[in-house]
């Protein structure tokens, strides 16, 4: 499904992401851990396309399709999805206006046609009440007012809407509480198919508890330096990062 | 020291030549202060740079020629020239057609008003003396600019409109402003409206013409809402891309007044919309709100003075810009609080969203305050559209056009929210979405 080869990244002359390989393999749950300031952020946007970084070598293949050449817009068409550690508010745009143009934007990339609005509607609702969402909330301008967790959901409705195929989620177990914690676990693992994958970042366990992981790797300095099952988020669990932050100090 | 005399532009010695032509033909009446209206512009100019009030919308450079006032249209050519009318063209309301700055009645409503709402042609009150224009130019302040006064000096064709005291007409009145015809031409209209006691009332004024017609219309609005009154304005400016479109909206708003004006700019090489509201009486609600999207070659400048006179007055001004290409935007805004207009809540902003690196926005907001119990303030910002919202949108599958257009909609769309008539505010959306459609 995607594959990373010898990433190098820099951001205003700062290296941040150093020969980073990874290889996520269809319908895996990956997860990525590791120490803060070691690049799980970075790799997130630069998968997503964000134009602050520079990419200096390597290739983010997906499906065998080099992304590192397309837009933003582009990659999400291809079917790449990011679930933003912290989601934008955008004052003005509604939420069912930003949902139905992304939709119909990301079908007409790819050549197919508008859904019509009753078909819209109907998906919408459906993810919305998997998700506990409350109908008013869509009827608000995105984000704007939402609570922490509320603006989880809204990513994760986006996601289950947008039907991706690689989903990157950058810390979506921040801020939630045990509830909301469960009710996003629950939206991801209902998505969970051989045709689609995830790379899940966090720095805590307890999101594993819940969505499951098939590999969780470590990250540290730019670079994966270690890689395991699902125990290895227990065995950081109780060890910590010491042992990466001292081969980083070294 | 020797006196300095400043030299007459080609289009200032025009302007006199034409009053002195156009003198015989005003129907003598003591109400229009005409002579000294024109007197006052000729002692000023045409205001150039040089005037703090004119620095960044400089007429004495824009307006090159004097261009004569324009001739009443045939009815055909009115018929015509409203046939390619479109601002809140399916709004129901009783319309009164201004073409060329003629009111053409045939084209008007006059006989089928709503009820409670009274309309004379400006002309015949001034023939019968129509009490109303007592309250003409209800602004002292706007009786010291220029514009105002030639509009006064030149003032052809208007309306009084009386609104009964209490009334809540069913629908609302529509000036339609339409420019049309090949040669230059100048217009000066004056709608004066008169809104009685515990009256609500809502007005929309539409300005277009076609590209190319290098027209100067100077149109003045004067407004005094009663008592316990409300003011529902929409105004929208689309005047074709040779136009120099120069307007004035006075207001007085009395004890308890609420009013609601909300401007939209799309058109027009430069236009200058100049609002001066008097806060006459105590406890009222004061909405100004504009927004002006702008291409290539625009000035647009939006002028306001809010003086609160009167206690407890509150008054939420909010202005947007969407500056593409080289255009420039000019926000002037000044609210004064006078000693004894204590417990004033006023806020003012001015927002500006530049497309490119080489559009301008000059913003100048201030405060005046005597009182000492209020709450006041202004703000203004200027910036590209925020990078990271652009990126969320983007990574949601929008292209850059699109997610672009979706955010300055959003940013215009704050100033026109306000809008309370359904169909008005519906108006200035599809306006605003075509010209986000025209941008591409």
């Amino acid at each position: 499904m995607l594959e990373i080869k010898n990433l190098v990244v820099q951001i205003e002359d700062n290296r941040i992401l150093n020969g980073l390989n990874l290889t996520v393999n269809d319908g895996e749950v990956a997860a990525i851990m590791g120490p803060n300031g070691s690049g799980k952020s970075t790799l997130s946007y630069v998968i997503a396309g964000k134009e602050d970084y520079e990419v200096l070598d390597g290739e983010i293949l997906l499906d065998g399709q080099n992304v590192l050449e397309m837009a933003a817009d582009e990659r999400a068409a291809a079917g790449i999805f990011l679930a933003f550690q912290y989601p934008l508010e955008i004052p003005g745009v509604g939420t069912m206006t930003f949902l139905k143009a992304c939709l119909n934007a990301q079908r007409k990339a790819r050549g197919e046609a508008e859904l019509s609005t009753p078909d819209f509607i109907r998906a919408v609702n459906g993810a919305a009440d998997k998700l506990e969402i409350n109908k008013e909330m869509l009827k608000r301008a995105l984000n704007v007012g939402f609570s922490g967790g509320e603006k989880k959901r809204m990513e994760i409705l986006q996601m289950a809407l947008l039907q991706p195929k690689f989903c990157v989620l950058d810390e979506t177990d921040s801020g939630l509480d045990i509830d909301a914690l469960r009710i996003v676990s629950e939206g991801v693992n209902a998505l969970r198919d051989q045709g689609r994958s995830f790379l899940v970042i966090t720095h805590y366990q307890r999101l594993l508890n819940h969505i499951v992981p098939d590999t969780v790797h470590v990250m540290s300095k730019g670079q994966i330096v270690k890689t395991g099952g699902k125990e290895l988020a227990l065995e950081l669990e109780a060890s910590g990062y010491a042992e990466y932050r001292t081969s980083e100090a070294a | 020291m020797a006196d300095v005399t400043n030299l007459r532009s080609p289009a200032e010695a025009g302007l006199s030549k034409l009053f002195e032509t156009a003198r015989q033909s005003f129907a003598s009446d003591a109400t229009i202060a005409r002579e000294e209206a024109f007197r006052f512009f000729e002692a000023t100019g045409l205001p150039s740079r040089r005037v703090e009030a004119f620095k960044y919308t400089d007429l004495r450079a824009a307006i090159t020629e004097a261009a004569p006032p324009a001739e009443a249209p045939s009815l055909e050519a009115a018929k015509a020239a409203v046939a390619q009318a479109t601002g809140f063209g399916g709004i129901e309301a009783a319309r009164l057609t201004f073409v060329n700055g003629h009111l053409v009645r045939e084209l008007s409503d006059l006989d089928s008003l709503p009820d409670g709402v009274r309309v004379v042609p400006l002309n015949e009150a001034l023939t019968q003396g129509d009490a109303a224009l007592k309250q003409l130019a209800p602004v002292p302040q706007a009786r010291e600019n220029p514009v105002y006064q030639l509009n006064t000096a030149f003032l052809a064709d208007g309306a009084v409109i009386a609104v009964a005291p209490g009334a809540k007409p069913d629908r609302p009145v529509h000036l339609r402003f339409v420019g049309s015809g090949a040669a230059p031409f100048s217009t000066a209209t004056r709608v004066l409206v008169q809104i009685g006691e515990e009256a609500d009332f809502a007005l929309l004024e539409s300005h277009e013409g076609p590209d190319g017609l290098t027209c100067q219309p100077n149109d003045a609005l004067d407004v005094v809402v009663g008592p316990r009154a409300a003011f529902r304005h929409t105004r929208l400016n689309k005047e074709g891309d040779a136009t120099i479109a120069l307007s004035t909206l006075s207001l007085k708003v009395e004890a308890e007044g609420q009013v609601e004006t909300v401007n939209l700019v799309t058109g027009a090489v430069l236009s200058r919309h100049q609002i001066y509201v008097h806060v006459a009486g105590d406890d009222t609600n004061v909405v100004v709100n504009g927004a002006a999207m702008l291409r290539n070659g625009q000035l647009a400048d939006s002028t306001l003075l809010a003086d609160h006179a009167a206690v407890g007055g509150v008054g939420r001004e909010q202005f947007k810009w969407i500056i593409d290409g080289d255009a420039t935007g000019v926000f002037q805004g000044k609210i004064i609080v006078r000693q004894v207009a204590q417990k004033t809540d006023g806020k003012m902003k001015s927002d500006c969203l530049l497309l490119t690196d080489e559009g301008q926005m000059m913003n100048k907001p201030e405060l005046e305050i005597f009182a000492d119990d209020v709450a006041c303030g202004h703000g203004a910002t200027c910036g590209a559209p925020d990078p990271d919202l652009l990126f969320y949108l983007m990574a949601r599958g929008l292209p850059r056009p699109v997610a672009e257009s979706l955010l300055v909609q959003a940013f215009v769309g704050e100033a026109v929210e306000s809008v309370t008539h359904e169909g008005a505010r519906a108006a200035l959306i599809g306006e605003i979405e075509a010209w986000l459609r025209a941008r591409g």
